[in-house]
């Protein structure tokens, strides 16, 4: 029988290309905790999800109300679709799931990514989306280490024990 | 569970190595866990850890992100004086159980 053979993760790269609240969340907590257990860390942020990086709108992200089948009410009913599209809801919404992400000692996206920074986790932007956005180096927050392409993210991926996981 | 001799004292760690009784955690012990760890402790080490034993104790859950605006040290320094994993190296120096946290 072949041996099997175990290859610990080294290094992790993270591609999070949506802007939606708990898709960009979901990145952080995973470059973060990559971070945490000592892996080599690579955070790479294309198209909507570049607004989790860009000064103006990292802080200010939505989870949305309209097309999310898991949604639901307080008490667990579902979230009608209409409901969702009214002014002020996704608003709502969204400040509750802060509220309740801040509970669990989830920090907001800029100290977020300072926390992955000082662990010496990598943040990058693509940069065909930051051109279709007409976003520079100096619209990102300072944790962005550069704008880069897909060849240099693949460049990257050297050594055994690298994956990559598209959020 | 097994049963290890660290710094001349009998003590039973898990299989990780984190003592199961923390109240028979002394300096001597922290000096050997964090040796096997490669890391020689200095007193800002010994700040931290105490910190972290007195969180714990007060039943509180430990994060890198409260560790950071402890004002004990920040995320970074943190970071350094721990390399590679600190929270899950800095707990077992501390004596006290592995966190459960994913932040």
């Amino acid at each position: 029988m072949e041996k099997e053979e175990k290859y610990p993760l080294k290094k992790v790269l993270l591609i999070c290309s949506k802007g939606n609240l708990e898709d960009v969340y979901a990145a952080l907590v995973m470059a973060n905790g990559a971070v945490m257990e000592g892996i080599e860390t690579k955070l790479f942020f294309t198209f909507f999800g570049l607004d989790a990086i860009t000064k103006k709108t990292m802080n200010k992200l939505h989870t949305a109300t309209v097309g999310n089948p898991a949604m639901r009410m307080p008490g667990g009913l579902p979230f009608p679709t209409l409901l969702g599209g009214l002014p002020g809801v996704e608003a709502g919404v969204t400040k509750m799931m802060k509220k309740e992400m801040e509970k669990l000692d989830m920090p907001p996206v800029d100290e977020f990514l300072e926390l992955i920074e000082a662990g010496g986790g990598e943040v990058y932007a693509c940069k065909l989306a930051a051109d279709m956005f007409k976003l520079k180096k100096e619209d990102f927050h300072e944790t962005v280490k550069d704008i880069i392409t897909v060849g240099e993210l693949y460049a990257m991926c050297d050594g055994l024990g690298t994956q990559i996981i598209f959020t | 569970m097994t049963t290890k001799t660290i710094a001349n004292i009998k003590v039973e760690v898990t299989e990780e190595g984190y003592l199961i009784d923390s109240s028979v955690w002394n300096k001597e012990i922290a000096k050997a866990i964090a040796k096997e760890e490669g890391i020689e402790l200095t007193d800002k080490h010994f700040e931290v850890i105490e910190f972290i034993r007195k969180k714990v104790a007060a039943g509180e859950g430990l994060t890198i992100r409260g560790i950071g605006k402890s004002g004990v040290v920040d995320a970074k320094t943190f970071y350094q004086l721990f390399p590679g994993a600190p929270l899950k190296k800095a707990t077992k120096i501390a004596g006290v159980s592995k966190p459960v946290s994913c932040m």
